[in-house]
């Protein structure tokens, strides 16, 4: 296989001569056989780099202490946290939020760029919807361990027929919550899975050792990659790409109804299922480079995920992040305009008057001002940089959730039902775990399944083009 | 396969054989397999003949056959009925008894619910002048004690577990030592009594030993600084247009609080715009209850208001007075007394308890001279008996001990180890009397320095009797036998003088038998309530038991007989506080208006109750003003819950560690200090919370006293407190408008606050009158309301304990409450007015559910737990509740409470029989919230029922409403036009909290009129 050094040559974005000729999107010098061994070799085989278990030690850590700290909560009750009344919601559902969101990008990249033919997606693709489904798994743990009874919200909060003649409301946002989410994990998974099987079945050819290749083998479902299995598979592929582009829009949009529908100042507004998908948006890329900038460096993908992969995310997430913080100029413009007693002092208690002003501020500095390095293509380039800007973004969307959900509910209406927040060690333990929780699965995925796509890195080469001297088919 | 294998298969063959292949010519399965196969090279088909069908087949049966096995076997239960049914006694229906609980020597007269017979909740006696149905904290929370399980469970001698028969044995012994000297070594130390019939035994005891001496001491009731008033004040606050309180607390301590908060609020819950409202003037050093609801108050040191009660007496024409001030309180002093003279016959002036006799001669004079006695208040005999001055009974009773003059000390009730003057070193006294026994609740301090403990019968428990305020005689009836060898005080007495062989009630009996033939010491008047004579004493008995007091014994009622007051103290004129003292800082004593002198520091219920305008729960603090706070450089806001800086106050020459508080409307210069917390031993509740500083009170000023030296100790202390912002930020939750506005356009009170829009700008179709609904629903049958009279409440906490104790509401620790997850279903909100550091004036407002139309928390249950009832309350099915919390987040009232934790003690086997048990109680995990009490509306409905006929108007009391002292809340049916809900809603006072919201709240509020005098303005 041949390796591309780091001083290859950017091509241009208006390439000489043949129009007809897309942009590369991986670096030259590939074939069939150098992606397909790339890709295979670095999960089948014996060898397993020690950054790795580095961290897998450390995120298997977290995951044992979010285990301790749901037993403990099970035990005694939400009381271990810091939530009160009134802020009868904080960690959990700021959480809860911010994993939903950062699970968005994995569908926008699969289901969106793919239908709007965005071939640059397909390096990311892969391994962005596996962090979408374990966002969602993370995500998915509030729901229902933030309840007082747990036990019973687990199946409640579904529609089944009861002896109770019982039906949950269908008013409520938390239902629409559950369908939204419980859709968008199924079809994200369905998805994923789906995606996986040419590759699930280039690996049971491919392993030696019999156990894997059974594994694998059920895995795959029986693919043998005869002209009617990929007929089928590409028409399931864009059924489900089709399924999934809503899915992108509906559930952030459904999981901000929590709050727009609510009375309170800081949740009763109009702009937030836009303003949260685009968060959700924004979270989700920040997060995708926040994973491929050390995997590719880890598994030396360079060709694969190209400085051009990089960038185009970057944009992405600057141009997501301008529509936030326009969200946020939306929300101070309505505080006041709105003439409303309660909505004006929300927004002064939420910029300079209140205790937790700093969160604000804290927010502004991360998805506001330090994004903005990212116009410039030379920071853009430099993945140190981006990879701060990022992490910034990461704990801004945080904080965005904390100044929308705790900062609202610490002073609303009356005066005398104002109180402070302050979160516990098993807050933390909390959250903590969650990232564990979702740094294990990922890893374990890299470890155990192909991260990017191989059989659709193949159809990048040239010589599946139908144009090419050598194309045309394979 | 070889070409071998293939020659060897053609051999066998015969005729013309075609073939595909070299391997079908061979025909092996391998071949088959090959030839069967799309894509040989590559992994095998799923030929399993287990298909799809087959496996939906088996788990369709398997999850079928898992329900049918999940049915939960009951545990067998065996039910005991009664072989005979006690009469009256109807399982589920509970009894009411008459009786009256004691409270410094004053009852409390109290109907007491009694399930299967067990006490569960107390109501205030209707018929008794001293109730009307009212009660007070103190008497809500006292069945809780009697519950207590920390109480002490035997009788015990130097820590062994002895029986009565061992006592009386041990005590005949010692008394009979007596004897012979004529009792010159007994002494009896007790709290204040007004019990006829201990009284009596007292008698007895002084017949039988003529040298013995009694002695009380009470760190609350029983204590005056500068000497007993001698005589007592009764007031008529009904007829009084003006008030003026100096340091007085009349609407919220003493034991006739509950009654002249009644009469008080009379005179304040308006029913038209024109109808006249009272004044009150209160003059006092920290912010009370009373001066929360005066119009006018100012902060003054304790210690001037002797100079401001004589310069007032002066300037009201007392003769013989003089005195005179400058600037604010000269003004006052003017204004007062102008207010005074216009209404001379229809004023009063109240001295403070803790004031000096001086300052009660003055106010009887100037209540003289303003033809005020006998009209607005009535000076009498007291009804404590032996009202000696505490502080100085107990100094001499010290000083005989350390003389070595007693031999036999009996301390009954009282704690003085934990609660004497801090120069009185009760203790080491006490180690120096040969025998000493102690009859009490606790096994307290002085317990462990007795020889002798006889746990005392809880008075819900054993017979007795008691007068109230006003004189009026209750009789005490146990609601059940004592749940721990409990001996009522009476009965150890009755020991002491060699009564054998009789019960309490048969002594206290005996007692009214006699006092029926006058034979007793102090001559009864006993009528029924009409005036009649009784024919004979069974009647008589049945009837004061029937009705829980002798309505003739009572100084109060129209026409009865008030004995002669002693003659007045000469109203002396003070000179003018001393220069020295002026620029020194003054200490205030307070009792904690709950825990009082540390007696109740085991009741859960009163450690959690907010103290009133501090909200404090679980401790006690300082209370220092903002400007003397500014001076210290501590910080005068709190966001939250925090470390409040702890202080150390050195006070003639001792010291005491103290949280502080920066409280407004305390005077400058002053530090207020709260006793009774600090307690060792008082249980698993009370032990080793808060601080214990009366190390810093000293008989000579157990009130007030100049000279305190204040320093920070750089140290910080966690303080919980309900409420943390007392500001109303421009959002008017309390409607205030004063009299003369709202006379003048009686709309006012609906032009403050946030716009509402009118109903015509709303998307939503118009229902009947002002309302807008998007779900109109005829509510047929009843549709309930609440109206709360905030002109009327004076903030004394009463309704919030009565909740707890009606509804099961669980105490869940100041860890908990520092966490903002206290779980009282009402709360009384305080909001100050005017410049933070010295407020204009106090409001309270009690919120609970509002029971909203459109209430925000329906909407958003996932599970439907919250939902609207067909007559109009937002009801809770706990059942149903998973705990989302959403429906608190959505509350714009907060009122809901969530179970962050198992609150509830499902464990501790004697509170159980103390729980309602209409009501449920509440697991972990679930959100409760006020139900408007709806066991008592179900009750009152099941009735009406069997009886065919409507719930009639004030059938149904809620809890808060009926322990009102002030009627402020009022529920009913809003489908009855002439129910007293609807006619407080037909006012214009009348408007919903947050109703620009669209919630259309059930309980609405009356705004507060205040009646400020221009001349002060």
């Amino acid at each position: 296989m041949k390796q591309s050094t780091e001083t290859y040559v950017e091509p241009s974005q208006y390439p000489a001569g043949d129009f007809r000729e897309p942009i590369a999107v991986i670096a030259p010098g590939h074939s069939y056989d150098s992606i397909t061994g790339k890709l295979t070799g670095m999960v089948l085989t014996k060898h397993t780099p020690l950054a790795w278990f580095v961290v897998i030690g450390i995120s298997f850590t977290l995951v044992m202490g979010l285990m301790m700290a749901l037993t403990y909560l099970l035990a005694k009750g939400i009381g271990i946290w810091g939530n009160n009344i009134p802020v009868g919601w904080a960690f959990d559902i700021i959480n809860f939020v911010w994993w939903i969101g950062i699970g968005h990008a994995g569908t926008l990249i699969s289901a969106i760029l793919l239908l709007f033919k965005q071939d640059w997606r397909t390096s990311i693709n892969r391994f962005a919807e596996a962090m979408t489904l374990f966002a969602v798994a993370c995500a998915a743990i509030f729901p229902i361990f933030h309840t007082g009874r747990p036990w019973l919200a687990a199946y409640w909060l579904f529609p089944y027929p009861n002896t109770m003649n019982l039906w949950p409301n269908f008013r409520s946002p938390l239902i629409w919550d559950v369908f939204a989410v419980s859709t968008y994990a199924s079809v994200s998974a369905i998805f994923w899975f789906v995606g996986l099987i040419p590759d699930l079945a280039t690996f049971r050819d491919r392993a030696e050792h019999p156990v894997l290749k059974r594994v694998y083998g059920m895995l795959a479902l029986g693919w043998r990659g005869s002209a009617k299995h990929w007929y089928r598979y590409e028409t399931a592929y864009l059924l489900l790409a089709g399924l999934s582009t809503p899915l992108v829009l509906s559930v952030h949009t459904v999981v901000s109804f929590d709050f727009a529908v609510a009375v309170l100042p800081g949740w009763h507004a109009t702009i937030f299922p836009p303003y949260f998908v685009a968060g959700a948006i924004y979270a989700g890329f920040a997060m995708v480079l926040t994973l491929a900038i050390p995997l590719r460096a880890l598994y030396g993908l360079h060709d694969f995920i190209t400085m051009r992969h990089l960038e185009n995310m970057a944009k992405v997430t600057l141009i997501t992040g301008l529509v936030v913080v326009y969200g946020y100029g939306c929300e101070a413009f309505f505080g006041w305009y709105s003439g409303n007693e309660y909505e004006r002092f929300m927004m002064k208690n939420r910029v300079y008057y209140g205790p937790y002003a700093w969160s604000y501020w804290a927010l502004l500095l991360c998805n506001f001002i330090v994004p903005q390095m990212l116009w410039s293509k030379r920071l853009r380039r430099n993945l140190a940089v981006v990879f701060t800007v990022v992490m910034f973004v990461n704990v801004g969307m945080w904080l965005e959730r904390f100044v929308i959900i705790v900062t609202s509910l610490h002073r609303d209406f009356l005066p005398s039902s104002w109180q402070m927040y302050y979160p516990t060690v098993w807050d933390f333990m909390t959250l903590f775990g969650t990232i564990g929780l979702f740094l294990t699965l990922m890893f374990v995925f890299v470890r155990i399944l192909p991260m990017i796509s191989i059989f659709e890195m193949r159809t990048l080469l040239p010589e599946s083009r139908p144009h090419h001297p050598e194309g045309g088919s394979h | 396969m070889t070409l071998s294998d293939i020659r060897s298969r053609l051999d066998g063959l015969e005729g013309r054989t075609y073939w595909r292949s070299l391997e079908e010519l061979a025909d092996t399965a391998e071949f088959r397999d090959y030839v069967q196969r799309e894509f040989p090279a590559q992994a095998g088909e799923f030929t399993d003949p287990a298909g799809r069908r087959q496996f939906l087949k088996l788990m369709g049966a398997s999850l079928a056959l898992a329900g049918v096995s999940a049915c939960t076997r009951q545990p067998p239960e065996a039910l005991v009925p009664y072989v005979r049914q006690p009469e009256e006694l109807i399982p589920g229906r509970p009894l009411f008894f008459a009786t009256a609980m004691p409270q410094g020597g004053v009852g409390m007269p109290l109907l007491a619910e009694n399930h299967m017979g067990r006490p569960t909740k107390l109501e205030g006696n209707p018929e008794h002048p001293a109730s009307l149905g009212a009660t007070d904290v103190l008497s809500q929370a006292s069945v809780l004690t009697l519950y207590d399980p920390d109480r002490s469970r035997t009788i015990a001698s130097l820590g062994e577990i002895r029986t009565w028969s061992n006592f009386t044995a041990a005590l005949q012994l010692a008394v009979g030592a007596q004897r012979t000297s004529g009792g010159a070594g007994l002494r009896i130390l007790t709290e204040p009594i007004s019990s006829p019939s201990l009284l009596d035994q007292i008698d007895t005891l002084k017949t039988n030993f003529p040298q013995a001496k009694w002695h009380q001491w009470d760190a609350v009731y029983g204590t005056v600084q500068g000497g007993a008033p001698g005589s007592l004040a009764l007031y008529r606050f009904d007829r009084a247009d003006v008030v003026v309180a100096l340091d007085s607390d009349f609407l919220n301590s003493g034991g006739g609080s509950v009654r002249y908060s009644k009469d008080f609020s009379s005179r304040r819950r308006i029913g038209t715009p024109q109808q006249e409202l009272n004044r009150l003037y209160a003059v006092e050093p920290v912010l009370s209850v009373t001066g929360a609801n005066a119009d006018h108050r100012l902060a003054m040191k304790a210690g001037e208001i002797h100079a401001f009660a004589s310069g007032l007496a002066a300037a009201a024409g007392v003769p013989g007075t003089s005195g005179a001030a400058s600037g604010e309180a000269g003004k006052w002093l003017r204004v007062l007394a102008d207010d005074l003279k216009a209404h001379a016959g229809r004023s009063v002036v109240v001295a403070g308890d803790t004031q000096p006799a001086a300052v009660h001669a003055l106010a009887r004079a100037m209540n003289s001279a303003l033809g005020n006695e006998g009209k607005t208040v009535h000076y009498t005999a007291p009804v404590i008996a032996s009202p000696a001055d505490g502080v100085a009974s107990l100094a001499d009773l010290v000083t005989e001990m350390n003389a070595g003059a007693v031999q036999l000390l009996l301390i009954v009730g009282t704690n003085p180890v934990f609660t004497a003057p801090a120069d009185i070193d009760f203790r080491a006294a006490l180690e120096k009397v040969p025998t000493r026994i102690h009859v009490g609740l606790y096994h307290d301090e002085t317990a462990e320095h007795c020889h002798w403990h006889i746990p005392e019968a809880h008075y819900l428990e054993s017979w007795g009797d008691v007068r109230a305020f006003d004189g009026t005689v209750s009789l005490i009836q146990p609601l059940i036998a004592p749940l721990y060898d409990g001996h009522s005080p009476i009965e150890v007495l009755a020991a002491i003088n060699g009564t054998t062989g009789q019960s309490t009630m048969e002594i206290v009996k005996g007692y009214w038998t006699r006092a029926f033939g006058g034979q007793t010491k102090t001559t009864w008047t006993l009528r029924d309530a009409s005036g009649g004579a009784y024919p004979n004493v069974d009647t008589f008995w049945r009837h004061a038991l029937h009705d829980g007091f002798i309505a003739s014994t009572s100084m109060l009622a129209d026409g009865a007989t008030i004995p002669a007051a002693p003659a007045a103290v000469a109203a002396t004129s003070v000179p003018a506080v001393r220069g020295a003292d002026a620029g020194q800082l003054e200490v205030v004593f307070r009792p904690d208006p709950y825990i009082l002198d540390g007696r109740n520091a085991n009741n859960g219920w009163l450690q959690e109750l907010p103290k009133p305008l501090s909200k404090v729960t679980w401790d006690n603090v300082a209370y220092i003003s903002p400007a003397t706070a500014s001076g210290m450089g501590i910080a005068l806001s709190r966001a939250g819950n925090a470390d409040q800086d702890l202080l150390e106050i050195e006070y003639q020459g001792r010291k005491a560690r103290i949280p502080v508080w920066v409280m407004p409307g305390t005077a400058d210069g002053v530090v207020v200090v709260h006793f009774g917390y600090g307690r060792k031993n008082a249980g698993r509740v009370g032990s080793g919370v808060g601080h214990d500083v009366f190390g810093l009170r000293s008989s000579a000023t157990p009130w007030f006293g100049s000279g305190a030296k204040l320093t920070r100790t750089g140290e910080g202390y966690f303080v919980a407190s309900t409420q943390n912002h007392f500001v109303m930020e421009g959002r008017h939750p309390v409607r205030v408008v004063d009299a003369e506005e709202y006379r003048a356009d009686p709309k006012v009170v609906a032009e403050i606050g946030p716009e509402r829009p009118a109903d015509e700008e709303s998307l939503y179709r118009r229902e009947r009158g002002d309302h807008v609904t998007p779900t109109p629903f005829e509510y047929l049958s009843y549709r309930w309301g609440m109206a709360i009279d905030l002109n009327a409440c004076t903030g004394c906490s009463a309704c919030v304990i009565a909740c707890v104790a009606e509804n099961n509401i669980p105490v869940v620790g100041k860890t908990q409450v520092g966490r903002s997850r206290e779980m009282h279903w009402l709360r009384v909100d305080t909001y100050f007015d005017g410049d933070p550091a010295a407020p204009s004036a106090t409001y309270h407002q009690p919120v609970p559910c509002m029971q909203c139309e459109a209430a925000p928390c329906e909407p958003v249950c996932p599970v439907a737990a919250t939902v609207h009832s067909d007559e109009g309350l937002n009801d809770m099915v706990y059942n149903r509740c998973v705990g989302t919390r959403y429906c608190s987040n959505n509350c714009p009232y907060k009122v809901r409470r969530f179970n962050f934790m198992l609150y509830a003690d499902f464990t501790t086997p004697e509170l159980m029989p103390q729980r309602n048990p209409d009501v449920t109680i509440r697991s972990r995990g679930v959100m409760e919230k006020c139900t408007y009490c709806v066991q008592r509306i179900n009750s009152a409905r099941i009735d009406s029922k069997t009886e065919n006929r409507r719930v009639r108007d004030g059938e149904v009391q809620t809890a808060c409403e009926q322990v009102c002292p002030a009627d402020a809340i009022v529920f009913g049916d809003l489908n009855d036009p002439a129910s007293r809900v609807v006619k407080l809603k037909e006012q214009q006072r009348n408007y919903g909290l947050l109703e620009d919201l669209g919630t259309r709240p059930r309980t609405t509020y009356l705004a507060k009129v205040r009646n400020p005098n221009k001349a002060l303005a």
